[in-house]
């Protein structure tokens, strides 16, 4: 599984990182994540607002930091 | 905290049914200057429209939108509807009292832009500031 977190690198983009970690520590899901902060692939990846999040190329929130449950739920936790 | 972080108030969307016609183009400008004078951030309706899946997402998620549309066909919304995303808030540039012409210059009156633009941040309750230049989200931690 391929995650991106998506975000210029403010508070929340931090924030939404440590979500999506420690629920995939909660999980036992492997997946990598990584950083996104070029401003190009977000736009080819349509994202509005950031944070957001990727998983496997679908977007999966745009301009908030998600709950926990719901990263689990999108891991399929 | 980042540099090109904007930390900005609010999240606004501003999508436009850029048609071609007078007023859709009308409603294009109107919704290039909003952007332009830090009102909102326009965004691309047609991604939205090709049913782009981050582009729909990214419409679900924001805060506000405001959607113009040149006339009552409705195009923008219609496409917003078609992807489960109800448009928070509505303009259409006829129901201002600008005439749909047959032009085939698609000649964009200053004065039409004007009054599109007036009613969109009328419609906003008057608020003036707090687009999204740049989209960060970071609002409630700077």
């Amino acid at each position: 599984m391929e995650i991106k977190v998506l975000g210029p690198g403010c508070p929340k983009c931090h924030e939404t990182e440590k979500i999506v970690r420690e629920a995939l520590a909660e999980s036992g899901v492997a997946a990598n994540v990584t950083h996104v902060s070029d401003f190009q692939e977000m736009a080819m990846l349509g994202v509005f607002a950031t944070p957001a999040v990727v998983i496997d190329g679908q977007v999966k929130v745009s301009g908030k930091v998600p709950a926990k449950k719901d990263v689990l739920a999108w891991l399929g936790k | 905290m980042s540099k090109s972080c904007c930390c900005s108030s609010k999240q606004r969307m501003i999508l436009a049914c850029s048609g071609g016609s007078n007023v859709g183009q009308a409603a294009n400008q109107a919704a290039v200057e909003l952007t332009r004078e830090g009102f909102g951030k326009m965004y691309c309706l047609a991604g939205i429209g090709g049913g782009l899946q981050g582009f729909v997402q990214s419409a679900r998620d924001v805060e506000e939108m405001i959607v113009l549309d040149g006339c009552p066909v409705g195009c923008a919304k219609a496409i917003l509807t078609r992807e489960g995303v109800t448009p928070g808030r509505y303009v259409v540039a006829t129901d201002l009292g600008i005439e749909k012409v047959k032009d085939p210059r698609l000649t964009v009156l200053d004065e039409d832009v004007r009054r599109i633009k007036e009613a969109a941040r009328a419609s906003a309750g008057g608020l003036a500031a707090g687009g999204a230049p740049t989209s960060c989200g970071c609002a409630d931690k700077a």
